[in-house]
């Protein structure tokens, strides 16, 4: 009995195995190895810290890996404050069809790609697009107006592209907060901020930080919509990495490169846990 | 049951070699391998044809990252040829001999094989060739705009613009009177010109509205008559002649910039004789005019211009008067090691504000 548990244990776990060890652990072993060479002539290579060097040593990348982070980190609080009533509302208030009606508004626009919805944010914001058209109709303005290529579009995109991922956990949360206790809480004396601030918010915790760990990560990660939104300006960290690895033929430059982004990444969520006081185990379980 | 396994086995082998139908892995542009085309070859030689759509940058970032396995035709720029083989290795000697060298046009089939060879052995034979210089709305921009320079003249202000790669810094350095192909060889020199092109971006920033992408991103921008300047394919330029009779193709005062993609075997490519066979087959005027047709851009085939549309012929012939085309600038093999100090200008005028 025993060795047949011990062989379907195996089985089990082999599938996550083979994933993360030849998906994930070496990939990235062999990232680290390309990322601490140097090229030194045609096609000799020598074991250093350069790339990590040049990566410190030019303002450039540090700027652009700091305003991505910074950037993230806004599209991040943008999508909290608009998903938290967007998700109390499906949560405590919407009841029965409703409630499946408006959640099932939040997914759709995830059936299309992202380069779908991308290339609709261009159509709608762009000089001669939908929003510019409506505005001069209305007479708000008497010529074109650009509002594509600069940040404010990344954001929206950002914001738009990440939705869900913060919807979904905080409508869980909040769907197991009993209603009894928000009433005992105004029966108390509370009024709507500080019941709130003492209720609902203590108890959608594990819901805001799950949703703000995967909006966060997803935002610093994504090309495709800093990209195409953004203007002349608007260096994106990825983009940078992808630059170094297809356009400049270096490898090398962009393999450091990934991995600051994967320290950065893991700094900024292992801040933001500890700011909150919880583990990922609670987070996440 | 041993004798089925040997029957099947036998039967197997037999269809291997018998039928030799093989597959050809093609890493190639879009337009370049029409579906029409892939079919008739599919139909006369039984082998089956798949298509990779990309471009230079990737193709060679692809076969880079499997030392050149993974495709049995490539299909880089003449220029990304030698410094990619002496760096990665990535490609394999073509053998001259089982091509058709009649189906060449003789000029650029010996350019090609001159600028692709390292070390005594020839890698690349041309294919396709076209232009990039200035796609502009001649009734707006046409007064204005002779130059890649006059892009950043303030009459066209914030309705200009070009990509944030290579060819705008090559383009620029000879519309300021540089010659950066003759510095290829010389880093200090070509450091020099890219930093007189740097700053020259830079004070142009402002009038650019924004810096291209992707083919059809700048197609939607002339179009919409967002932008009516910018640098770009010799293609983009006729295909919108055909929306908007204003918008075309103008060759710049300092010469359009010209390439050739070429055909290359990946080193660990597995069907050499069905890329001969392919190579061979478009290369046959008809079918050259075929690609020509889907991909807007005249082909290395030697008499294939007779089978070309006549209207795509009357726009060639309007963007390029006898003195432009003598005026082209052939973009020579790039040298390992120039794409870093591009590399650096193209970030420093990207962050620039």
């Amino acid at each position: 009995m025993s060795s047949a548990n011990r062989i379907g244990f195996v089985l089990l776990l082999t599938p996550l195995v083979l994933w993360l060890g030849l998906l994930i652990i070496i990939p990235h072993i062999d990232m680290f190895l390309v990322s601490i060479r140097e090229r030194v002539g045609r096609g000799v290579y020598e074991t250093s810290a350069a790339q990590y060097l040049t990566f410190i040593n030019e303002p450039l990348y540090i700027w652009t890996f700091v305003r991505t982070a910074v950037m993230s980190v806004l599209a991040t609080a943008l999508t909290l404050l608009i998903a938290f009533p967007v998700s109390y509302y499906i949560a405590k208030m919407a009841r029965g069809r409703l409630q499946q009606v408006l959640f099932m508004l939040c997914l759709i626009p995830f059936y299309v790609s992202e380069l779908v919805r991308t290339f609709g944010w261009m159509i709608l914001l762009r000089e001669t697009g939908l929003v510019s058209n409506l505005l001069q109709w209305a007479g708000l303005a008497d010529q074109p107006v650009e509002m594509l290529y600069n940040d404010a579009a990344i954001m929206i995109g950002l914001v738009y592209t990440s939705m869900l991922f913060m919807v979904v956990p905080l409508v869980t949360t909040l769907e197991s907060l009993d209603d009894s206790v928000v009433e005992a809480g105004y029966d108390l004396g509370g009024n709507g901020l500080s019941v709130l601030r003492e209720i609902v918010i203590p108890h959608a915790m594990p819901g805001i930080v799950a949703g703000c760990i995967v909006v966060f990560m997803l935002s610093l990660g994504n090309y495709l919509t800093p990209t195409m939104l953004g203007g002349k300006d608007s260096l994106w960290f990825t983009e940078m990495i992808y630059n170094q690895f297809i356009v400049r033929f270096n490898w090398e430059l962009g393999a450091a490169f990934g991995f600051m982004l994967l320290l950065l990444s893991s700094l900024i969520v292992w801040g933001v846990l500890k700011l909150t006081g919880r583990t990922l185990q609670e987070t996440l379980g | 049951m041993t004798r089925t396994l040997l029957l099947t086995s036998t039967l197997l082998a037999g269809l291997a070699t018998a039928g030799q139908a093989d597959t050809l892995r093609l890493l190639t542009w879009g337009g370049y391998a029409p579906d029409d085309v892939v079919e008739m070859f599919e139909e006369q030689t039984g082998h089956t044809v798949e298509v990779t759509k990309s471009n230079n940058e990737e193709m060679i970032a692809k076969l880079r990252a499997t030392g050149g396995g993974g495709f049995d035709l490539a299909q880089p720029s003449q220029d990304r040829i030698m410094g990619p083989q002496q760096e990665f290795g990535i490609y394999k000697p073509m053998d001259v001999s089982k091509l058709n060298k009649d189906l060449f046009i003789p000029s650029m089939l010996q350019a090609t094989m001159k600028n692709t060879t390292v070390d005594g052995e020839v890698y690349g034979v041309p294919h396709v060739w076209g232009t990039s210089g200035l796609v502009m709305n001649t009734a707006e921009a046409g007064d204005v705009v002779k130059d890649y320079d006059d892009l950043c003249d303030p009459a066209v202000a914030g309705k200009v613009s070009y990509r944030l790669k290579r060819p705008t810094l090559i383009g620029f350095a000879f519309a300021m009177g540089e010659d950066p192909f003759a510095a290829y060889d010389d880093e200090e020199k070509y450091k020099e010109i890219m930093e007189k092109v740097e700053a020259k971006l830079i004070e142009c920033k402002a009038n650019v509205k924004t810096y291209w992408g992707g083919g059809d991103e700048l197609m939607n921008l002339v179009r919409s008559g967002e932008v009516t300047a910018a640098m770009a394919w010799d293609t983009g330029g006729w295909k919108l002649n055909d929306d908007n009779s204003d918008i075309t193709f103008v060759a710049p005062e300092s010469g359009a910039l010209g390439w050739i993609d070429t055909f290359v075997l990946p080193a660990k490519g597995q069907a050499d004789d069905v890329a001969y066979a392919w190579i061979n087959f478009v290369m046959q005027p008809e079918i050259a005019a075929k690609i020509t047709a889907a991909a807007g851009n005249f082909t290395a085939s030697a008499g294939a211009d007779q089978y070309a549309e006549d209207s795509l012929k009357a726009k060639y012939q309007a963007s390029f008067p006898q003195e432009a085309i003598d005026n082209i600038k052939w973009y020579p093999p790039v040298p390992a090691g120039l794409e870093a100090i591009e590399g650096s200008v193209l970030d420093r005028v990207q962050a620039a504000q």
